[in-house]
């Protein structure tokens, strides 16, 4: 049985649901398992499995313009990979996105290939002037899930979400 | 077979179909036949456009979507048409002009020009429907048969390496943007 947290998985899964999003783009990764199987189950969301995490920024874009919100699931070196997408589509269009970043290579990483992406997230979601918060304990993932999607709506700009160790990881 | 004349060849047919464009000479030819409000023109994010009609195609399956891509944009995006392939919307033609240049730059080869055949990958990576046209009237017959067959079709549609003299045009990106969602949100 996998550490990743069954329970942290279906509060973010419900508070997505809560918020009205109807199709999720996301790429596998372990913290994600059950994300992503949650979504695949579920006859109300469209699950898009994509090839590489900027291929979501455009499908979340699409999805927007044609009235359908939408949630981008994807671990931080996804982000890293997403952000020419990030820049020249969303921010460039004013396109809302909401991002869910699994949060790799924190204090407790053990994967020394993970280790190098945790180091950069912060700032470079500081860089690209991106709201954030870290989702690191189920009494607010709801609340903050729920605000960070108001947000992106009325300001027309991305936003991120950090699934961190202590939320998805048991162990 | 220059672009230009393949989109006039077709311009009737987009009357009421929901198009998404890539930027520079596709966006620019486009608008010079005439903008519409179900016309939108990514003029950036290389690759994405495909990825753009496939997250309207997915989620608004009542539209027919038509993407213009060209070849040095799905270079960059490769893995989409695995994407495109896995879900295989019925309602997504997906157009690539491929004059084997990245013209906007200064014509620069790109790899079809060495050989690398879109069609072809685009079918191996499970696209039902490929074909590769070189004129006018095969292109338009190849166009029609993808809006009739409702099935997921990439038309690689080989043109000269020429285009416009300018590529920006009056239209700000984002009234463009807000109209096209005006536009979806209506229908």
């Amino acid at each position: 049985m996998s550490p990743v947290s069954v329970t942290s998985s279906q509060i973010v899964y419900d508070a997505l649901k809560g918020c009205g999003i109807r199709l999720m783009s996301a790429l596998p990764e372990t913290w994600l398992v059950h994300l992503i199987r949650l979504a695949d189950e579920d006859p109300d969301m469209t699950l898009v499995r994509l090839a590489k995490e900027e291929e979501g920024v455009g499908i979340s874009a699409g999805a927007h313009l044609a009235g359908v919100k939408s949630a981008m699931l994807m671990q931080n070196h996804g982000f890293l990979a997403s952000i020419n997408g990030i820049v020249s589509c969303a921010q460039l269009y004013r396109i809302p996105l909401l991002m869910l970043v699994s949060y790799r290579g924190e204090f407790g990483e053990r994967d020394p290939w993970q280790t190098e992406g945790g180091g950069v997230t912060e700032d470079l979601l500081r860089a690209l002037r991106i709201p954030f918060a870290l989702l690191d304990h189920v009494d607010h993932v709801a609340r903050r899930i729920t605000k960070a999607q108001t947000l992106a709506l009325s300001a027309n700009k991305p936003v991120a979400l950090l699934l961190t160790r202590d939320l998805m990881w048991e162990e | 077979m220059r672009r230009l004349d393949s989109l006039s060849a077709v311009y009737d047919r987009l009357q009421d179909r929901v198009v998404v464009t890539i930027m520079g000479a596709v966006a620019a030819e486009l608008q010079s036949l005439g903008h519409r409000p179900n016309f939108f023109y990514l003029q950036h994010a290389m690759g994405l456009a495909s990825s753009m009609g496939l997250g309207i195609a997915l989620t608004r399956p009542e539209h027919q979507v038509i993407v213009f891509d060209g070849d040095g944009s799905v270079l960059m995006n490769l893995g989409g048409l695995t994407t495109l392939a896995r879900y295989q919307p019925r309602n997504l033609v997906h157009v690539v002009f491929d004059n084997e240049s990245l013209l906007s730059v200064g014509g620069f080869p790109t790899a079809t020009a060495t050989g690398s055949d879109l069609a072809a990958i685009a079918s191996a990576a499970g696209v039902p429907r490929t074909a590769t046209v070189r004129t006018i009237d095969a292109f338009t017959r190849a166009f029609d048969e993808a809006l009739a067959a409702r099935e997921l079709t990439t038309i690689v549609a080989k043109v000269e390496a020429v285009g416009p003299s300018k590529f920006v045009t009056d239209l700000s990106l984002l009234e463009n943007r807000f109209q096209f969602q005006r536009f979806l949100a209506a229908r």
